[in-house]
């Protein structure tokens, strides 16, 4: 009987389990990394970004966004939208060729792969003959054009990849035809590009890499004109009036052609104009070039590259000449690819913003505004601008503070163009997200970001620079903006990507933000913790430093890492937005390893890997100085040794040679397969030599004299009971990397006086924990078995007030356990073993409220945590049993698991690269996820007439889909029965034997 | 109490000191046979030259008490105290297959570092589709010196099949690393030793009374007390030590005894909370011996070990049960022709 009513009372349980977590994947967000190709499809407003990964990203308007994952891990090379449909083509660097549609599915758009393809040539040919190197859809939305590195075009029927024979062109039908006098006659090389006359659909212009183009017919089959261009082809570009055809080459010249007649008019097919923009000296080539006409007034000319070789061989430029405007546009990173967005229905209007992919940003330039400025992008916004350090994240933020943070960011964006985002792709379907969320991560540059984590978009809200508060010796000449006058070529900076930061000791490595008096706290690399306190107006403040010595008189230290930075003296004017009201500098200035704010009692609390201190920042003095260094611990009580230091610096200095020396990367197919190979064999060579010496690993007991068993891990206020049951006083909680923890008691004065009356903190207790794991996490649990609510949380009504009459607990998460002790008197009252069951240690723990799916009024607090093996947990309060886990983050992903923060209501954040946050979610009720849906363009060209319109027909296809899928899950399950078969036979055949 | 063994040429000695000892351990070959008698009722005279040949086969156990761990740690008291101290036992042998050892690491608190590496590497398996190679974690190295060296019961490319009682296939190295990491004030590892030859061999008796009505935690376990106990344990036929394991004794909660250090007061380890709080049992040696035998040893058979825990006491308990008589002698042997072990 007891038996079965414990089994009701655990499905029940099983079944509050289901309501209330869930976990999702639910998308990514910051710029992809390593993008390898960039497509745009006027008639969908849409974007396409094809990473190195394999990984197709499609984006329109803010909140429309898509992503697919090629099966093959391979790089995606070019990305082709098919004309008047919603679906694309990509390449990849396998030289396999997918089709890929957007498909209605519940009101909503999904991103699927529906075919794939790669040519196959004549049994015996090699296999550079079908290599593909150049794709051009036809504008009929029915056929592709493949040029091939053998230099033959392949034309094939979409969507069903049809390869249709007869009206291929190949190499040889082209060369007969060649004139005799043309030099590279005898070979013309791969194809490098294919355009169709944008008045003409039956005529194309092949490029060869030799130089020649040709303009054939599809319908007549033939050659009608050779352009004998003799320098390598780069690019071709066929003007919008048909007349023109434009050619850009690897000298670093662009030429223009007439186009029309018949072959052998020897007039018109004369080059009619040519030109090396950046000439004398020798350029590098012209990767791509493109001319747009305007309606009054000359047209746009822009093109890639062509930049002096010796000079400014370096730089990533893309050319922009209209009128008397000439532009080189200097990006910090590689460029991938551009494309410009024209107005107008048809896209026949002006051009109007330049779309630049570059390695690490996107970049669109308003090409309409005077002084072409850049447009602010609403997502794919590089995170990394400069290098993550930490993040933070707060939930459900007052309205007050929210439109503060977004007025002091609006002054920041100034120098952006006003136009709205030109991307207008899909709708967005989503529902207004029910709270507003902030992220802020910290920067290597001393940077903290401000992120609106609200939604769908990761939007930048604000920029806080912590710099400004000290001497660095950053050169004054690297200014982004400057551009000397009369300098040729008239290079004008553009985008935000800048990894380099000269100071590695601006570094943020904390944040605390709180979000209902607006104060935050910011601590870095150098021991430097600044309170802020958010002002609407620009001011001056002359900022004083209190150093705080956490040795404490313990004797035999010497640092012999980094010094402290230097505060500048005078008074400095801050702008609208967080500024500073207190600095505080650790000596020795080691990292900031431990940071919290009471907003309340006006402390800030913070600890380093030699102790921990806590700072009243309305009076400006110390209240109370801890240091936990043990006086063996030689690693601790050293620093980072210098060496380690000019490691990272010759390191950075490498990387700047790379980025000056870096010779932009084309097609090269054959080497690229004996490269791998190479790589191959090598990877081979090191794995057989990790057999010889394999990896150990010790096993040992901790002990107290383990490095960095005094560096401080966590720091809590809580207002508690911590000497007896019957009154509750403000405290202060520390625990350390040597499973320590420190209690204070924190004597605060009455309201009216604490200006002026002291505040004392005085030891209150101290637990050792045996296993000595080091402490994660610290949190006291109220009467009821709720977290204490955070500061000024209950004053301004948004959390109900603590219970304060039953006894409250104390949870002490370690690495290795989560226990839980009585409170005033500490004795352990319940534990969960986490490390000494599955091996996995605690990384990251978070308190979360998890609201039921099911009924509104439901909910439980749980504890989030992460595990070293990339596993999230959720642990019930107060009883610290295991709820769910769900495999999260690969283990191999360090980083990915360093970067984690929890949300307070279920979600998390975590980097998939240095540039993309992944958002999950364990909640069944926040869940941020996209929802949009694409329609494909109404064309009612002749050529389409056939293909459905009606959704009535577009769901029967899916039906039949559906139909046919099910019946391939019935063969599958078939085959695999027989397989077990056959299995079983066999194992009986082996049984008899024996 | 006197300690006294046998040596090679059957001379009865004393162990007092620990250069006797040492040469004890030395000269064991391959059994180390130790009397224990009152020290009021030693018979001196015995000492010397062929004092043993007359009663060859005497059958000899040691005995050993472990901590009352009503107190934290307190010596362990058998003649010279400081000279023995359990340090590891092999355990829950009537529920291992035979090529598999499970070994118990004793920390204790005390200095000596476990001092063990360990290593990825494969291993041959036999499963349904034949034999296949499968990944595993094995014994790398030993540090001299160490808590595991000094055991003898594991040995460099061992392959560890478990840590306290979890499968280790399918973790990482390091996860496997801080597993045995937490657990180290309590380490259980069973191992599939690369040396099989030092197996110990267990006999139908014995794995009959292990299915009788035991936990798994329960069971025999040899023990090793001493540095040099591997030659105890690999002997052929080892002597029993039975356990009486409490089930939740494996999984030993010295680590929740926490140290909690109040204002101005005395430090404290932290005793549980009473609602689940469980006094760790005190677990019972007794000397490897046929409960069929004497009355004298019922006492031990019951499982009552004087609770008073005075030195005094059980000094007398365990005189009274281990003093050799010539009837156990006579029923060992006859175990002994018969090839079978009895165990409880």
């Amino acid at each position: 009987m007891k038996r079965l009513r414990r089994h009701g009372q655990e499905s029940q349980r099983e079944r509050i389990k289901q309501e209330l977590f869930q976990f999702n994947k639910a998308m990514e967000h910051g710029f992809p990394h390593q993008p390898s190709a960039l497509g745009y499809s006027a008639s969908l407003q849409l974007l396409a970004i094809g990473t190195r990964s394999g990984a197709i990203k499609l984006y329109g308007a803010p909140g429309v966004e898509f992503m697919g994952l090629h099966e093959e891990n391979a790089a995606v090379t070019q990305v082709h939208f098919l004309p008047h449909q919603a679906g694309l083509v990509t390449l990849l660097d396998d030289n396999s060729l997918h089709m890929w549609t957007l498909r209605a599915h519940k009101g909503q758009s999904e991103l699927l792969e529906i075919g794939r393809f790669t040519l196959t040539g004549p049994p015996g040919a090699s296999p550079s003959v079908t290599s593909v190197t150049a794709v051009l859809p036809h504008s009929s939305g029915e056929l592709l054009l493949l040029g091939t590195e053998g230099g033959h075009v392949f034309i094939v029927e979409v969507p069903g990849f049809r390869e249709l024979e007869e009206r291929n062109i190949s190499l040889d039908q082209v060369a007969n035809s060649v004139p005799e006098d043309y030099i590279g006659r005898r070979n013309l090389e791969h194809v490098e590009a294919l355009q169709e006359n944008p008045v003409n659909p039956d005529q194309i212009v092949i490029g060869y890499g030799r130089g020649l183009m040709v303009i054939w017919d599809l319908e007549k089959l033939c050659a009608t004109q050779h352009i004998p261009a003799t320098q390598q082809l780069e690019s071709v570009w066929w003007t919008d009036d048909g007349k023109y055809i434009l050619s850009s080459h690897s000298d670093g010249s662009y030429c223009r052609w007439m186009v029309g007649g018949e072959d052998g008019n020897e007039e018109e097919e004369e080059e009619e104009k040519s030109d090396i923009p950046y000439g004398h000296f020798p350029c590098k080539a012209i990767s791509k070039i493109v001319q747009l006409p305007t309606k009054e007034g000359p047209p746009f000319l822009l093109f890639s590259g062509g930049m002096p070789r010796a000079s400014y061989g370096d730089r990533h430029c893309i050319t922009v000449i209209h009128s008397k405007t000439h532009v080189a546009l200097d990006f910090t990173s590689r460029i991938i690819d551009f494309f410009v967005i024209k107005d107008g229905p048809r896209s026949a209007g002006e051009p109007s913003a330049l779309v630049v992919l570059v390695e690490e940003e996107l970049v669109i330039i308003d090409l309409q505004t005077e002084g072409w400025p850049v447009i602010q992008t609403p997502y794919l916004v590089p995170l990394h601008s400069s290098a993550i350090t930490c993040s933070h994240h707060v939930s459900a933020i007052p309205l007050k503070l929210w439109e503060r943070v977004i007025a002091a960011g609006d002054l920041q964006n100034t120098h952006y163009s006003k136009k709205p985002w030109p991307i207008t792709g899909g709708q967005n379907l989503a529902s207004d997200p029910p709270q507003r969320d902030l992220l802020l991560t910290g920067h290597e540059d001393g940077t903290v970001r401000f992120w609106d984590a609200s939604g769908v978009c990761l939007y930048p809200m604000y920029k806080l620079s912590t710099s400004a508060v000290f001497h660095t010796d950053t050169d004054p000449n690297d200014n982004m903006n400057q551009s000397t006058e009369g300098e040729w070529p008239p290079f004008r900076k553009v985008g935000c990507f800048d990894p380099y930061s000269d100071d590695p000791r601006l570094g943020i490595q904390k944040i605390h933000l709180c979000k209902y008096s607006g104060y935050l706290t910011v601590a870095g690399t150098a021991g430097q913790i600044l309170v802020l306190e958010l002002n609407d107006e620009a001011a001056e403040h002359t900022i004083e430093a209190k150093v705080v010595d956490l040795l404490q008189g313990q004797e035999g230290f010497r640092w012999k890492g980094h010094t402290r930075l230097d505060v500048r003296e005078d008074p400095v004017l801050f702008p609208p937005g967080f500024q500073p009201l207190a600095l505080v500098q650790c000596q020795p200035p080691a990292v900031v390893t431990a940071l919290t704010l009471h907003s309340e009692w006006k402390l800030v609390a913070f600890g380093t890997s030699h102790g921990f201190a806590v700072y009243d920042y309305q009076q400006k003095n110390n209240i109370l100085i801890k240091c936990t260094l043990n006086p063996s611990d030689q690693l601790a009580m050293e620093g980072p040794l210098s060496r380690v230091k000019s490691i990272k610096k010759s390191l950075r200095q490498s990387f700047r040679r790379i980025r000056r020396s870096r010779v932009s990367l084309r097609k090269h197919h054959v080497n690229n397969a004996a490269k791998l190979q190479d790589a191959n064999a090598r990877l081979e060579a090191e794995l057989a030599e990790m057999e010889l010496a394999p990896v150990q690993r010790k096993i040992e007991a901790r002990s107290s004299d383990d490095s960095f068993t005094g560096l401080v891990r966590t720091l809590y206020f809580a207002d508690t009971f911590l000497s007896d049951s019957s009154h509750n006083t403000p405290s202060l909680w520390a625990g350390t990397n040597g499973g320590c923890v420190f209690a204070y008691m924190l004597r605060l004065p009455s309201v009216e006086h604490r200006a002026d009356e002291p505040i004392t903190a005085q030891p209150a207790k101290e637990i050792q924990l045996m296993h000595r794991a080091p402490i994660v996490g610290i949190v006291v649990l109220d009467g009821h078995g709720a977290p204490l609510p955070e500061p000024l949380e209950v004053a301004h009504d948004l959390a109900r007030s603590p219970d304060m009459h039953g006894s409250h607990h104390l949870l002490v998460i370690s690495e290795e356990q989560f226990k839980v002790f009585t409170l005033p008197k500490v004795s352990a009252k319940m534990k969960l073993k986490l490390t000494a069951v599955d091996g996995s240690r605690v990384r990251r723990a978070g308190v979360a409220w998890f609201g039921s799916n099911r009924t509104e009024d439901y909910g439980e607090s749980g504890l989030m945590v992460l595990t070293n093996q990339g596993d999230v947990h959720v642990v019930s309060l107060p009883g610290v049993k295991l709820q769910v886990h769900y495999n999260c983050i690969r283990r191999e992903d360090v980083s990915g698991i360093a970067s984690c923060v929890f949300t307070k209501h279920g979600q998390g954040f975590y980097l998939i690269s240095p540039s993309e946050f992944e958002r999950f979610s364990l909640s069944t009720r926040n869940l941020v996820e996209p929802h949009c849906l694409v329609e494909a363009p109404q064309y009612s060209a002749p050529s389409t007439q056939h293909r459905p319109h009606a959704n009535k027909a577009s769901s029967a296809q899916r039906n039949a889909r559906h139909e046919s899928e099910d019946a391939e899950v019935l063969q599958e399950i078939q085959k695999s029965l027989e397989a077990d078969q056959m299995l079983f036979s066999e194992n009986n055949v082996k049984s008899a034997l024996a | 109490m006197l300690v006294c063994y046998a040596d090679v040429h059957g001379d009865l000695l004393p162990i007092n000191n620990d250069d006797n000892y040492h040469k004890a351990i030395s000269t064991a070959s391959p059994l180390l046979r130790l009397f224990l008698q009152r020290k009021e009722e030693a018979d001196y005279t015995t000492f010397g030259t062929d004092s043993l040949t007359r009663k060859k086969n005497t059958v000899l156990s040691a005995v050993l008490l472990r901590p009352d761990t009503n107190r934290k740690k307190p010596p362990v008291i058998i003649s010279l105290p400081k000279d023995f101290r359990p340090v590891s036992s092999i355990i829950d042998v009537d529920i291992l297959p035979e090529t598999h050892r499970r070994v118990r690491l004793y920390k204790h608190g005390q200095e000596k570092p476990l001092g063990f590496y360990i290593r990825d590497g494969s291993s041959v398996r036999v499963t349904p589709q034949g034999l296949e190679k499968v990944p595993g974690i094995f014994i790398s190295r030993m540090v001299p010196g160490g808590l595991a060296e000094s055991t003898g019961l594991l040995a460099v490319n061992d392959e560890v099949l478990e840590v306290n009682g979890i499968e280790v296939a399918g973790k990482s190295l390091d996860q496997v690393t801080d597993m045995m990491i937490a657990n180290s004030h309590n380490l259980i590892i069973t191992v599939k030793p690369a040396n099989q030859r030092n197996n110990v061999v267990r006999s139908r008796g014995g794995a009959a009374s292990g299915s009788s009505g035991r936990s798994s935690d329960s069971g025999a376990s040899y023990y090793g007390y001493t540095s040099h106990s591997a030659s105890g344990a690999a002997a052929p036929v080892p002597s029993h030590i039975i356990q009486n394991f409490p089930a939740g004794d494996l999984e030993s909660d010295e680590d929740d005894e926490d140290l909690v250090i109040e204002a101005g007061g005395e430090a404290e380890p932290i005793r549980r909370a009473p609602s689940n709080y469980s006094m760790p049992s005190v677990p019972l040696y007794q000397p490897h011996l046929d409960l069929r035998t004497t009355s004298t040893l019922s006492v031990n058979a019951n499982g009552t070990l004087p609770a008073s825990g005075s030195s005094g006491s059980l000094n007398n308990a365990l005189a009274a049960s281990t003093t050799p008589s010539p009837d156990r002698a006579m029923q060992r042997r006859n175990l002994e022709e018969d090839g079978t072990v009895i165990t409880l």
